[in-house]
């Protein structure tokens, strides 16, 4: 059984398995990657770094997505 | 003849781009995603705003805006609606520039929660930090031509005054700020919120809008769709009749039928 560590997705706790990626992340959560923009500890991951960044313990993420508005 | 070829091509160029519509709409309080399609296919119009938001981690299935208005049909422009500081609009719009790709942005940072009216101290320092950062900024702002004058001058590629807060419906308040915003931009001038029926976008456009922004007056008719289409017809009506300049106000009557040859 790996290690799992736990990070905040979306002012959500959740568990994560320890060093996956942002790629890997998006994958499990079941999200478009090609749809939304994620911030890692206020700092923006280029879609670029998705495959190459990997979440630590504590991390904060947020994950967003255009929707309708005015 | 030439004259409805000059109208045709009387575009509306923001930030380099040109458009045929001078009308823009929010995405926002429709009853569907499929309402909402219709409504802008109706309205003619070319840019959308849109909200950034958190994803439905529990539900990420869910059906998505961009499935139904396409961002390779519309410009999406991307909004920091809700957002109460310079800090957090320039953080969403930074989230928006990653997520679609697009430098263009409406920039609102608002106020007051009852008023909606915009915090224009914070408005100007969010403007700076994103134009240093290459972001095309079209503001949301008060009718203040000074405050306006700033944020040209800081480098916005828009100036979109209120007509009326956000959501009210209540029309072109101030027809004489409008103006002097109008007359002393280089920058298109556009006017954001307010409008409640075709007359109010149509007044906008008679004052010499370069364009109006609404969400609210087209969602909220009770028939969407077909307040689209009168929108399209009253900006463009709007816009003739400002291109054609009308007849001076007078006092008295001026009888139409020539007053030689009367029997």
């Amino acid at each position: 059984m790996s290690a799992t560590m736990n990070i905040i997705v979306n002012g959500e706790p959740r568990a994560f398995h320890a060093g996956g990626s942002v790629a890997a992340l998006l994958t499990s959560l079941g999200i478009d990657r090609r749809k939304v923009a994620v911030e890692r500890n206020l700092e923006i991951v280029p879609k670029s770094a998705f495959d190459t960044t990997a979440l630590t313990d504590g991390d904060k993420l947020e994950i967003v997505h255009f929707i309708g508005g005015g | 003849m030439n004259k409805i070829t000059a109208v045709s091509q009387d575009t509306f160029i923001v930030a380099g781009r040109e458009y045929r519509s001078r009308l823009l709409v929010g995405t926002g309080k429709y009853k569907d995603f499929e309402e909402t399609a219709r409504a802008i296919e109706a309205s003619g119009a070319e840019i959308v705003t849109v909200a950034v938001r958190r994803v439905n981690v529990t539900d990420p299935g869910k059906p998505m805006l961009v499935d139904f208005v396409s961002p390779k049909t519309y410009t999406y422009l991307p909004n920091t609606a809700g957002c109460y500081s310079a800090q957090d609009a320039v953080r969403t719009l930074r989230l928006a520039r990653e997520a679609g790709g697009w430098d263009l942005v409406k920039l609102e940072v608002l106020g007051d929660q009852k008023t909606l009216f915009p915090n224009v101290v914070e408005t100007l320092a969010a403007a700076e930090t994103l134009i240093k950062e290459g972001f095309k900024v079209m503001v949301y702002t008060s009718d203040d031509p000074i405050i306006a004058k700033k944020l040209e001058d800081l480098g916005c590629c828009a100036i979109m005054p209120l007509a009326a807060p956000i959501g009210s419906g209540l029309g072109i308040q101030n027809p004489v700020n409008i103006r002097l915003i109008i007359e002393q931009s280089k920058v298109p001038v556009l006017v954001d919120a307010g409008v409640g029926t075709a007359s109010d976008a149509a007044i906008a456009m008679e004052l010499g809008c370069d364009g109006v922004l609404m969400n609210t007056a087209i969602a909220e008719a009770k028939d969407p769709i077909k307040m689209a289409r009168a929108m399209k017809l009253a900006i463009e009506a709007g816009r003739l009749a400002y291109l054609a300049g009308r007849m001076p106000k007078k006092r008295y009557a001026d009888p139409s039928s020539p007053l030689a040859g009367l029997i």
